[in-house]
C-alpha cells in the first residue's frame, strides 16, 4: 500500500478510538466539572461495561438481539451501580478531592478484582451485530487524470461506522441534556455554585449522585461499543483510563467541547503514531506531552483559568 | 530529646533484634522484607504525613533506586557498596528533576503529574528492553551481592542489614521532622499561605521535601534489589505507587512509627488472603475504602489522637 491510503487507514482506525474516548472522556470531564472530584476508578465503570456486555449479549441468546440487550441494559446496571458506591462511599467522604481520590482508588481495586473472581482472566469478545466489510476507494493520478482504485487493505467494517455514528449521537444528547433541559440547569447551577444551589432548594447531593452514575453510564457504554472490535478484559480499564485522563486534561477539565476537540485529536494521533512509531514510545510522548502540559498550562488548551 | 520518645523508638529496634533470635524461618524473611518497605514508607509519609503533598508516582523513586543500582552493578561490574549509593543518587536526582517541574502544581493536579511522570517512567523501563531486559528483569548473580564482605545471600545477614537500614531511615526520619525544617514542612501542610506569611520560603522547602523523599524510596528500592537479587519493571508499576499510599493511611499518616506498623499489617493482610484467593489486591481496595471512610488518621494515628498525645 502507499503512503496516502495507509494514512487515511490510521486515521479511520484513529476516527474509531476517538469516537469511543470522547464518550468515555466525556463521563469523565462531566463528574469533574460538577462535582469536582477525579473518578479513577472510571476506568474500571467502562472495563464492567465491556464484561457486562458479554454477560447480558450470552443470556439474551447473542447474536444482534444479544447485543442491543446489552447496549440498553447495561449502561443503566453501571449507572446504578455508580450511584450506590457515590451514596455509599463518596458522600460520606464529603466529596473532598484528595479522599475520593484514594477512595475511588479502592473502589478500583474492588470491581477489578471481584471481575477477575467472577469472570475470569480471559479475553472474551461479544459479536457485532453486523459487520459488513467496506472496501474505500482512493484518487490515483495517472497519464489520463484522476481516477479512482480501491487498494487492497483499505477497507472499514460498518460496525466500526456505526459506533463513530452512535458517539455522535450520544454525545449530541448529552449537550441538548446539558444545555436544553431542567436537569441540565440544575446540573449546571450546581457545578456553578454548590452553597448557592442548595439554598435555591437543588437537591444537590442527588444532582451528584445522578451525575456520578451518568458518567459511570457513559464509561459503560463505550466499553459495550469497544467489545465487538476488542475483546472484553479485566484489566482493560488501565489504559482506557490514562488516555481519557489525557483527553480531559488537554481539554481542559470540566469542558465538554474541549473534551470533544482533544478526543479527536487524542484518538486519531494514536492511531496514526501507534501506525508508524512504536507504541509504547507514542505512549511514553502523549504521557510526558500531558503532564507538562498540567504543568506549564493547568487550565487545558480550552478550559478557562482557574479563578 | 524526649525520653520516652527515644524509649518507644529504640524499643521498637531492640524488640525486632530480639525477633531475629526466635522467629521461624518464613516469618523472619517476611519481616526483613517488611522493614525494608517500610524504610520505602518513612520516605513517602515524610512528603505525604508531613509536607501534605500526595504523590501518585512514587514507584518511579523506588524503581530509580532499584536499577540506578542494579543496572551499574550488572552492567558495569561496579561494587554493591557504590552501586548503592548510585541507586540513591538516581532516585534524588530524578526527584529533584520531578519535583522542580511537579512543584508548580497543588493538590489533584500534582497527583495527576507525578501519575504521569511515572507512568512514563515505567514506559521507558519497558522501552529501554535491551539494558533493562523490559519486563522480565535482571536477576542480580549472588556472588555480585557482597557488602563490605557480608555476603547478602545469607538470610541472617539479609535480616540484620534490613534492620540495620530500617534504624537509619527511622532515626533520619525522626531527626528530620522534629528539626526545624520538619515543623515547617508540618506548617506548609497545616497552611501554606500563613507559612509563607511568615517568611518561609514554601517551594524550597517542598522540593526539599520531595528530594529527600524521592531519596528515602531510592535507598529501599535498592536495598530491595540488592538483598532479594532482582530488579523488574513490575516495581515500577502503579500499583507499587498505591502500596505506600495504603501504608501510611493505614499506619497513620503523620507519624514516625506508622508506615512500619502499616506495611506490616497490609503485608500479612495480603500473604494470608493470597493464599485464599488470585484476587488478592481485592483486600487493598476494601481496606482503602474502609480507611477513608473510617480511620483516616490510621492505625498509630489512632492512638496518638486518643492516647499518647506526644508521639512524634
Amino acid at each position: 500500500m502507499e503512503f496516502g491510503p495507509y494514512l487515511m487507514l490510521a486515521a479511520l482506525e484513529g476516527a474509531v478510538t476517538a469516537a469511543v474516548l470522547a464518550l468515555m472522556a466525556a463521563g469523565l470531564s462531566l463528574v469533574f466539572g460538577v462535582m469536582r472530584v477525579v473518578n479513577v476508578a472510571h476506568g474500571e465503570f467502562y472495563m464492567l461495561g465491556a464484561v457486562l456486555a458479554f454477560v447480558v449479549a450470552g443470556m439474551a441468546g447473542g447474536g444482534a438481539l444479544g447485543f442491543v440487550a446489552a447496549l440498553v441494559a447495561v449502561p443503566l446496571i453501571v449507572g446504578a451501580l455508580a450511584v450506590a458506591a457515590d451514596v455509599t462511599v463518596l458522600k460520606r467522604v464529603g466529596y473532598d478531592p484528595e479522599r475520593t481520590i484514594v477512595a475511588t482508588i479502592g473502589i478500583l481495586y474492588i470491581l477489578q478484582q471481584v471481575t477477575l473472581m467472577g469472570y475470569g482472566p480471559d479475553a472474551r469478545p461479544v459479536a457485532a451485530p453486523f459487520n459488513q466489510r467496506i472496501a474505500l476507494p482512493w484518487v490515483e493520478w495517472g497519464a489520463g487524470g484522476p481516477s479512482l482504485y480501491w487498494p487492497w487493505g483499505l477497507s472499514i467494517t460498518s460496525y466500526k461506522l456505526f459506533v463513530i455514528g452512535a458517539a455522535v449521537v450520544v454525545l449530541a444528547l448529552l449537550w441538548i441534556l446539558m444545555t436544553r433541559t431542567r436537569i441540565g440547569l440544575v446540573m449546571r447551577a450546581t457545578q456553578l455554585d454548590r452553597e448557592t444551589a442548595q439554598a435555591f432548594g437543588i437537591p444537590v447531593e442527588r444532582v451528584y449522585a445522578l451525575v456520578f452514575g451518568l458518567g459511570a453510564g457513559l464509561a459503560a457504554l463505550a466499553g459495550v461499543l469497544i467489545v465487538p472490535i476488542q475483546q472484553a478484559h479485566y484489566l482493560m480499564g488501565g489504559d482506557a483510563l490514562l488516555l481519557s485522563f489525557i483527553v480531559v486534561i488537554i481539554g481542559g477539565l470540566g469542558s465538554l467541547p474541549g473534551t470533544l476537540i482533544a478526543a479527536l485529536l487524542i484518538g486519531l494521533s494514536d492511531g496514526i503514531l501507534s501506525v508508524f512509531f512504536s507504541p509504547t514510545l507514542a505512549k511514553i510522548v502523549a504521557t510526558l506531552l500531558v503532564a507538562l502540559v498540567l504543568v506549564f498550562r493547568p487550565q487545558g488548551l480550552m478550559g478557562k483559568p482557574a479563578r | 530529646m524526649n525520653a520516652r520518645i527515644l524509649a518507644l523508638h529504640g524499643g521498637l529496634l531492640a524488640l525486632l533484634l530480639a525477633l531475629h533470635f526466635v522467629l521461624p524461618v518464613y516469618h523472619h524473611g517476611n519481616l526483613a522484607r517488611v522493614m525494608v518497605l517500610a524504610c520505602y514508607a518513612i520516605g513517602y509519609n515524610l512528603l505525604f504525613g508531613y509536607t501534605g503533598l500526595l504523590s501518585l508516582g512514587h514507584a518511579m523513586f523506588f524503581a530509580a533506586g532499584m536499577y540506578g543500582m542494579g543496572m551499574p552493578l550488572y552492567h558495569l561490574g561496579l561494587g554493591a557498596e557504590l552501586a548503592f549509593l548510585a541507586g540513591i543518587a538516581a532516585a534524588g536526582g530524578l526527584a529533584l528533576v520531578v519535583g522542580l517541574l511537579a512543584l508548580r502544581t497543588v493538590g489533584v493536579a500534582f497527583m495527576i503529574v507525578t501519575l504521569m511522570f511515572s507512568q512514563a517512567f515505567y514506559l521507558a523501563i519497558l522501552l529501554a528492553a535491551r539494558w533493562t531486559r523490559g519486563d522480565e528483569g535482571l536477576v542480580l548473580a549472588g556472588a555480585d551481592r557482597v557488602l563490605f564482605g557480608l555476603d547478602l545471600t545469607d538470610p541472617d545477614i539479609r535480616y540484620l542489614l534490613a534492620l540495620g537500614l530500617f534504624a537509619l531511615c527511622l532515626s533520619a526520619a525522626l531527626w528530620l521532622v522534629r528539626r526545624p525544617f520538619g515543623r515547617v514542612l508540618v506548617a506548609i501542610r497545616e497552611n501554606p499561605e500563613r507559612a509563607e506569611l511568615l517568611g518561609y520560603d514554601i517551594f524550597r522547602h517542598k522540593l526539599a521535601a520531595v528530594v529527600l523523599s524521592g531519596m528515602f524510596s531510592g535507598a529501599a528500592g535498592a536495598a530491595y534489589g540488592l538483598m532479594f537479587g532482582y530488579v523488574g519493571a513490575s516495581f515500577a508499576e502503579v500499583h507499587f505507587s498505591i502500596f505506600p499510599l495504603l501504608w501510611v493511611l493505614l499506619g497513620g499518616a503523620g507519624t514516625v512509627i506508622g508506615p512500619f506498623f502499616g506495611v506490616l499489617f497490609m503485608f500479612y493482610l495480603i500473604d494470608i488472603s493470597s493464599g485464599l484467593t488470585p484476587a488478592y489486591m481485592l483486600v487493598a481496595g476494601v481496606a482503602l475504602v474502609l480507611l477513608t471512610l473510617f480511620a483516616p488518621q490510621g492505625l498509630v494515628g489512632e492512638v496518638r489522637r486518643r492516647w499518647l498525645r506526644w508521639l512524634p
